[in-house]
């Protein structure tokens, strides 16, 4: 069944090829349909996923190249799943707020797809050159979607965007390479690796490269910059996914490889990680607040938000691990739901300065109220999912890190500031009269954030629909790694 | 009804669904919607109360679980429940019946509605939570309604900045109660007040803790009830729609602060440093908060001040051990203030002005809000018999009987200020000649669905002080205890101080303002530093924006020029140098791994001409850093691993 979510964007993908070139509207068809499949396989498995069981899931287990240890290995846990469901639904969503795309319908489509194809990989993957695989092809959709349908400076934010996660994955190749052959099992298999012991000099290096890949893709300060760049000039929908998926494959690489594979790196490197976590809350928040593009705050916002995870990984407690697995989620469908409300704004207003909107409480009522509602759900307001996710972050941290968790707590000031500053300029006062009649919202539009706001809500006020999910993956990671 | 109490906060939350999906249709009936909802729970909240009579009852359901932590969900209803919950719907279900009349034709009529719904819900919600998580969520549920019911107005600069301070000031607080939750959860492994309670009380956590974690949940409700120094956004929030003022300002929101403090008093009553902290911030705020009140003109203003002041009493009479007095107080208040507030509301919608400068005479004009008002001054100036008198002389009895007697002289002093600045409020608003004229033509009696309110309210303030009174035998006293509870003896030494305090502000209200003995005017020459100092209120609010709000944003803004400049110029500059050397690769790679670039090339083929616009050459450039990147690692393999 996993393979079916690989390869059915992929088959779509190949089946828009074949679509002319000029039937736009077929095209779109085809995209929509071939990105709804697989979240109704998603939720089809989520109906069979056993919340007791041990272990990996929906496992497939071939061999590929044997001489080398390399199959093809697929498997989902509480920690790659919920990463699924987030993969299927965000990569839907954006395929349909996708349909205003006008120029190269065809390309983007198919690139679209592809993208999906390579993110499922990423978090189905069981062996490392599946694993590795998948990363890399991420990247080079990626890549044209911001250089061919992005803003104004497109090709500049592309370039770093694909050097900076380029140079990343490298390093995290080399770490990767490294494991293989100091292991000397022959194999790629990324379990069995986790279960072989390394040397702790060892272990402090690898876990080192693999950091910095993994970081890169957070991003973790100070390799954050690409960020801004590539959401301001990447469209609407690849802004959406690049926060809401993108961005947690990196710290899925630190809970599904390096905190596993190398536990002994990981508590000694815990402190160094928490203090970057803390910078990222705070920086990011502070960075985000002094932004005079509604579009960067938003990015910015990313920024500080995971920086939760990384300060829940840091503290390796049961809890701690689940409010940043959770925050991964969380975090997915908020973002998404921010990049997807500024787009909508910026097709309307065709600027995304915040000294130039104003008033649209008035004038887009139903746009302003949805991203008032994602404001205070990024601000981690109780009764939706980002307040679960930090609150556990906090909670399960605060007996390791009692100082970093107090400073923390401050960039949740930081954050309601920023955001209640934005609803103030942007969405409060008077309807200016430049934006009067501009359309509301549409019903296509609705549908792509609607089911984000359900998700927000119902995980907040029932955070175990997911939790439960993660719990024993969770545990089991704790239990090799915590004990902090 | 009492095993199902919960549903009391549930029915709001419906209404507030009902109005939020059905607000077109339904137009103003939306009112009705939320006035039937609140009735429901008033008639359920009685219902719970004759029962909670007969005992207490809690109730406790997992609701999430990690690992071996389980987060509850449950509720309880003790007296202090029960009591709030008389409160809350009492005073909710008479704004909303105000509301009919005095939000009539608001642009926003069904959002109004829709937030007063919510946010009684949250209130009614955090006085049943048995736990500190659900309270924390209630307790936020209620700083966003507060927020859009300041902001409701948004079009007017003042009303959308008032929203987001009040927000903010009060997050901060909320960050102390965070911490204070996850500190005792980890100390105690419960999130349940009785929990805890009872491990402290049993000594299983260490003083010290028990005291800091303490005062950080002190630091919510300073933050919530609008406690020096977090006192600014309550000045503030008289932004809103006046109706929606009467809320925040007497049953929900502030009293939240003081609430808490109750609940939570298990842990307070083991500390007494914290709680010698809680009655001196109290204490000091009532008195801070007075001065300010004796010299504004805005009558809403008065009011919010007074509130500030009302609620340090309260935090007074809590830090001071007199747990029965701090929620007596808290009752009578949400009453009597209730009342003022939708009487100055009357004011308002009368003559279209809060400037008690351009009222005067009134009393003529709206004898219905006058007779109210009056009362509800009497009881908030502390005149026997009316609530206040009672619930006051409680609080200083107990601040009497208290190792501080300054906490008691504090009081005194505000209880004098208290009755001046109202006695003043009153003489300038109903009292004398009208200062102007075209608004006082023009003023007339609001109609029944918002005097009747008034009369009900005001019917509370004058009596629901008898329960504390020795006349009842201290029935309330008797119901709302913690522990087993023990009664101050009481003074005729401190009601006789009480009693000449209020006397002594009244007159020289009357003699000020009334008989114009003393000169007004005279008076703010002669002491015009400290009038200035009153009238700027302590330049507070000007500290804080040059230190705090400033600072932040220069905070940011140097953030963002680092980040701009600093950080992303060095990674330019690594760009830079990088396509410098990649000039010199091009050489190597168009010889030595032509393969590779042949690979990676079928990709880009597949892509047609995607790729036609992107600089070419690039692929090269992956694929070159690919092959250094293996040829790194397996050096690195080598150093490592051999």
């Amino acid at each position: 069944m996993l393979s079916s979510l690989i390869f059915i964007p992929l088959l779509g993908s190949l089946a828009i090829l074949l679509v002319p070139r000029e039937q736009d509207r077929t095209v779109k068809w085809v995209g929509t349909i071939f990105g709804l499949i697989p979240l109704l396989i998603v939720a089809y498995l989520w109906g069979q996923y056993s919340y007791s069981a041990q272990g990996m899931q929906f496992v497939e287990h071939y061999d590929w190249i044997p001489s080398l240890g390399i199959s093809y290995y697929l498997g989902t846990d509480g920690l790659s799943f919920p990463m699924v469901i987030l993969t299927a639904l965000i990569s839907f969503l954006a395929i349909l707020a996708s349909w205003n795309i006008k120029n190269r319908v065809k390309d983007y489509f198919f690139l679209m797809l592809l993208l999906e194809t390579g993110m499922m990989g990423v978090f189905v993957a069981l062996d490392y050159v599946l694993f590795y695989v998948f990363w890399e092809l991420v990247l080079v959709p990626m890549y044209f979607l911001i250089g061919i349908w992005g803003g104004p400076r497109r090709e500049y934010a592309a370039i770093k965007f694909f050097l900076y996660t380029l140079i990343g994955s490298v390093i995290m190749l080399v770490g990767i390479l490294a494991l293989y052959f100091n292991a000397g099992l022959n194999t790629f298999d990324m379990l069995a690796l986790a279960k072989h012991k390394f040397a702790p000099a060892f272990q402090f290096w690898v876990f080192l490269a693999l950091f910095f890949g993994f970081a890169v893709k957070v991003p973790v300060f100070p390799f954050h910059t690409w960020l801004p760049d590539a959401h301001v000039e990447a469209p609407t929908a690849v802004s959406a996914i690049l926060a809401g998926v993108l961005l947690k494959m990196g710290t899925y690489g630190f809970l599904r490889v390096s905190h596993p594979t190398l536990p002994e790196a990981a508590k000694a490197l815990a402190v160094p990680i928490a203090i970057l976590g803390l910078i990222n809350i705070i920086y990011g928040a502070l960075a985000a607040m002094a932004q005079k593009d509604l579009k960067k705050l938003v990015a910015y916002s990313s920024i500080s938000h995971m920086g939760f995870t990384l300060l829940g990984l840091a503290a390796m407690t049961p809890v701690a691990i689940q409010g940043a697995a959770f925050q991964m989620f969380s975090h997915g469908l908020i973002s998404a739901m921010l990049f997807l409300l500024v787009g909508m704004i910026y097709d309307r207003a065709h600027t995304r300065e915040i000294a130039k909107l104003g008033g649209l409480f008035n004038t887009i009522p139903t746009i302003a109220v949805i991203l008032a509602f994602a404001s205070f759900a990024s601000l981690g307001l109780p009764g939706l999912s980002g307040f679960v996710a930090e609150f556990l972050v906090f909670l399960g941290s605060f007996g390791a890190y009692r100082t970093f968790v107090i400073i923390a707590t401050s960039g949740v000031v930081f954050t309601a500031g920023y955001y209640l500053w934005m609803i103030q300029r942007v969405l409060m006062g008077e309807a200016k009269k430049e934006y009067l009649g501009l359309p509301d919202i549409t019903a296509r539009e609705l549908g792509t954030v609607v089911p984000l706001m359900i998700f927000t809500t119902l995980l907040g006020l029932f955070p175990s629909l997911l939790m439960d999910i993660m719990n024993p993956a969770i545990l089991g990671l704790v239990a090799k790694v915590g004990g902090m | 009804m009492i095993e199902q109490a919960w549903i009391i906060a549930i029915i709001p939350i419906v209404a507030w669904l009902i109005i939020f999906l059905f607000a077109k249709a339904l137009k103003e009936k939306v009112a009705y919607v939320g006035i039937l909802a609140m009735g429901i729970s008033l008639l359920l909240s009685v219902l719970t109360f004759s029962e909670a009579l007969g005992g207490t009852v809690e109730k406790s359901f997992p609701w999430a679980v990690v690992g071996d932590i389980k987060i509850p969900v449950g509720f309880q209803v003790d007296p202090l429940t029960a009591v709030m919950l008389l409160v809350i719907t009492i005073v909710s279900l008479m704004v909303q019946i105000y509301s009919v009349g005095y939000m009539h034709g608001d642009v926003r009529y069904a959002k109004y509605y829709a937030i007063v719904s919510l946010f009684s819900a949250a209130m009614l919600g955090l006085v049943l939570a048995n736990n500190f998580f659900w309270l924390v969520l209630s307790w936020e549920i209620m700083g966003l309604s507060s927020y859009l019911l300041i902001s409701h107005w948004y079009e007017k600069p003042e009303a959308a900045a008032a929203g987001m301070k009040a927000f903010i000031t009060t997050r901060i607080g909320d960050i102390g109660l965070l911490l204070g939750t996850i500190m005792l959860f980890v100390y105690t492994h419960s999130f349940e007040f009785n929990v805890i309670a009872e491990k402290i009380h049993a000594g299983e956590i260490n003083q010290g803790i028990v005291t800091v974690a303490a005062l950080l949940v002190f630091a919510g409700g300073v933050g919530k009830s609008a406690q020096f120094p977090l006192h600014v956004w309550l000045p503030d929030a008289m932004a809103g729609p006046t109706p929606g003022s009467a809320l925040i300002h007497a049953a929900t929101m502030v009293a939240a602060g003081v609430y808490l403090v109750a609940r939570a008093y298990g842990i307070f009553v083991a500390t007494p440093y914290a709680l010698f902290w809680v009655a001196l911030i109290g204490g000091f705020t009532a008195l801070f908060a007075a001065t300010i009140a004796t010299v504004m003109t805005d009558i809403k203003k008065v009011l919010a001040y007074s509130t500030v002041s009302q609620l340090g009493y309260m935090m007074l009479g809590l830090g001071a051990g007199s747990y029965t007095a701090g929620i007596f107080h808290l009752m009578t208040h949400a009453f009597f203030k209730s009342l003022l507030f939708l009487g100055s509301g009357s004011v308002i919608h009368a003559v279209h002005s809060q400037e008690m400068h351009e009222m005067g005479g009134l009393r003529k004009k709206l004898p219905i809000t006058y007779w109210t008002f009056l009362i509800g001054t009497a009881a908030l100036a502390g005149i026997p018999p009316f609530s206040g008198f009672w619930s006051k002389d409680e609080i200083l009895l107990a601040a009497y009987r208290s190792p501080y007697p300054v906490l008691f002289w504090m009081g005194v002093a505000t209880a004098g200020l208290t009755a001046y600045y109202m006695t003043r409020a009153v003489i300038l608003t109903f009292f004398g000649q009208p200062r102007d004229h075209h608004k006082y033509e023009h003023a007339h009696e609001s109609p029944p669905v918002m005097t009747v309110p008034l009369v009900i309210l005001a019917t509370l303030a004058a009596v629901s002080g008898l329960p504390g009174s020795p006349f009842l035998h201290n029935a309330f006293g008797e119901f709302v205890k913690f522990g087993h509870g023990h009664e101050a003896e009481p003074s005729s030494f401190v009601m006789i101080i009480a009693i000449s305090a209020a006397l002594l502000g009244v007159l020289a209200g009357v003699a000020i303002y009334g008989y114009k003995v003393i000169s007004r005017e005279k008076a703010i020459r002669s002491w015009r530093p400290l009038y200035l100092v009153l009238k700027n209120k302590y330049y507070v609010d000007e500290f804080y924006m040059a230190i705090f709000v400033r600072g932040t944003v220069l905070l940011a803004e140097i953030v963002g020029f680092f980040d701009r400049y600093i950080i992303d110029g060095l990674v330019n500059l690594v760009g830079w140098l990088g396509m410098q050397l990649s000039f010199l690769s091009g050489l190597f790679d168009k010889y030595v791994i032509d393969g590779m670039v042949n690979g990676v090339a079928a990709i880009t083929m597949a892509l047609g001409n995607s790729a036609r616009r992107l600089q070419t050459g690039f692929v090269q450039s992956y694929a070159i850093t690919l092959f250094a990147g293996v040829v790194i690692g397996l050096i690195l393999i080598q150093l490592i691993g051999g």
